[in-house]
């Protein structure tokens, strides 16, 4: 085990636990977002670099400050190791310029793209971003792709996280797509236009972190935040059959796995049970999703507390802040 | 007491001169044409029109690009702002060929405004990212139908040969936003 503050947060984790996965454990606003990280696939991680963090200590032993900041969600932790993420205006200022690069080539097409409104990209610029950029250049442009029949690729979209790279090595057994090309050039593709038929292929869909893939089934129907988010399940022989319906009336306009609070997917579903059910009678609906009130999808959403847990939680993070100081108000953000 | 202006009824009996008659009818006719020499509160409305404000926000546009399409791209944002949900509209996927009709690769296919439900408060016009929508000096006109004021593209689009101009809606700061260059929000 090991002792490490966050924040000025003490938490005590297993060796070998990430930052980020120990900051995660605490919980709240001191957690580093993360877009290419993905807790439920191996080996994701230290590419996108917004989980940027500052090592104010590397260890009880070792005192010294790490030279750099680092990915936080590929550094292990160390006993007595002190990181610093909102608490440090160089974390914060580091972040902003990871955003800034990280939209460099984005297309800013959000009233067009079906991911705005659930899209990690626009969270983090609009917590993160300075509302302008720098950049005077055009921006990369790529023809879209479809990939198999249900799947739409916007290449201009893609922040190259490669989340689906890995979700077609760790889910499907036969791989028929990846990155190509280096550096400014580097696309997302399949090899001469493969389809990707495999039956957990769907999912990629899901971890994109942005609009670079697309439901086609979807595509244009409705605004997510006109949709109902209901929870829903069915026997399926090959997944867990637990999703989440996308309502309008009745109509399901589409199906999506369960994501959770760092809208990652624990429980991956298949194909069948994504795109070839589009009726409520298909499924046994548990009732509405719990979506964040920030979000822009939980307007005219209602849903039913639960008080116990409700409690459970302010006591959990009482107990956190008992004694100790609350991080600071991001100075760079007010500004 | 609520005001000061309500006074006790007394039921007495009249005297001479009140029931002379003549006398009351005469201060009655004279109020009347007090009344009749004073300006008129009301004007002829459709041959005349009151002057209204600069800023005024009465029916809506959906505006045109320079080349003639449809600026609108269903994007939603008009209808999440809207306080009283006035405001629906289903997306399509432009067509091959449909670029001239159509600025952006979506449109909106169906854009219907209840005017009933409208508040005309201009939050939509605030919330539109691609400069489609303004509110304008027209008057939405009556109808003795519901359905009627239901209007769809039909009537909010404006006409590609009869431009509705809308530049007193947009004040110096929008010009302003529109002319910097790194914003990608007009191009």
């Amino acid at each position: 085990m090991a002792k490490l503050t966050i924040d000025g947060v003490e938490v005590e984790v297993a060796d070998g636990t990430t930052i980020l996965n120990a900051a995660r454990q605490i919980g709240g606003e001191l957690v580093p977002p993360a877009m290419c990280y993905y807790s439920s696939l191996k080996e994701t991680g230290g590419k996108c670099r917004v989980c940027l963090v500052k090592v104010a200590q590397g260890s009880g032993k070792d005192p010294r400050p790490m030279p750099k900041l680092v990915a936080s969600c590929r550094t292990p932790v160390a006993d007595g190791m002190v990181v610093q993420n909102l608490t440090s205006p160089e974390v914060l200022e580091a972040r902003k310029g990871v955003v800034e690069f990280l939209l460099l080539n984005h297309p800013l097409d959000c009233p067009i793209c079906d991911q705005a409104g659930e899209c990690d990209l626009q969270n983090l610029a609009y917590e993160h971003g300075a509302s302008t950029t720098r950049y005077e250049e055009d921006r990369r442009t790529f023809e879209k792709i479809d990939i198999g029949d249900k799947i739409k690729l916007h290449m201009t979209r893609c922040i190259l996280c490669y989340r689906c790279t890995f979700v077609a090595d760790q889910l499907t057994n036969n791989r028929v797509h990846g990155v190509l090309g280096r550096g400014d050039k580097s696309e997302i593709s399949t090899y001469i236009q493969k389809a990707v038929d495999n039956d957990f292929s769907g999912n990629m869909i899901d971890v994109c972190p942005v609009g670079a893939l697309t439901d086609k089934t979807f595509r244009f129907k409705s605004r997510v935040w006109f949709t109902k988010p209901m929870d829903a399940h069915r026997s399926c022989t090959k997944c867990s059959g637990k999703v989440v319906l996308w309502m309008k009336g009745d109509d399901v306009l589409r199906v999506s796995a369960r994501k959770d609070q760092y809208g990652e997917v624990k429980e991956y579903i298949c194909n069948e049970c994504r795109f070839d059910h589009k009726s409520v009678g298909d499924w046994t609906v548990e009732g509405p999703r719990h979506i964040d009130r920030h979000s822009v999808i939980s307007q005219n959403h209602y849903e039913k507390i639960d008080l116990q847990k409700l409690k459970k939680e302010v006591e959990r993070q009482l107990e956190f802040q008992k004694g100790k100081p609350l991080p600071e108000s991001n100075p760079l953000l007010n500004s | 007491m609520l005001t000061n202006r309500s006074k006790v009824v007394v039921k007495k009996e009249m005297n001479f001169w009140e029931r002379m008659y003549l006398p009351a009818i005469l201060s009655g006719v004279v109020i009347t044409i007090k009344h009749l020499l004073r300006r008129k509160a009301t004007i002829k409305f459709p041959e005349q029109k009151r002057e209204i404000s600069k800023v005024w926000r009465g029916q809506h546009v959906l505006k045109r690009d320079e080349h003639g399409a449809e600026r609108c791209t269903a994007c939603g944002l008009c209808a999440v702002a809207c306080p009283a949900e006035a405001i629906t509209m289903t997306a399509a996927e432009r067509k091959k060929g449909d670029e001239g009709l159509f600025r952006e690769e979506k449109y909106a296919s169906v854009y219907e405004i209840n005017m009933l439900r409208c508040i005309f408060c201009g939050l939509c016009e605030e919330a539109c990212p691609k400069e489609a929508i303004f509110l304008t000096d027209r008057i939405v006109s009556t109808d003795y139908e519901r359905h009627g004021f239901i209007y769809g593209k039909d009537k909010l689009v404006e006409a590609v040969d009869k431009r509705i101009d809308v530049t007193v809606r947009q004040t110096p700061e929008v010009l302003e936003f529109k002319k910097h260059k790194l914003l990608s929000h007009n191009r």
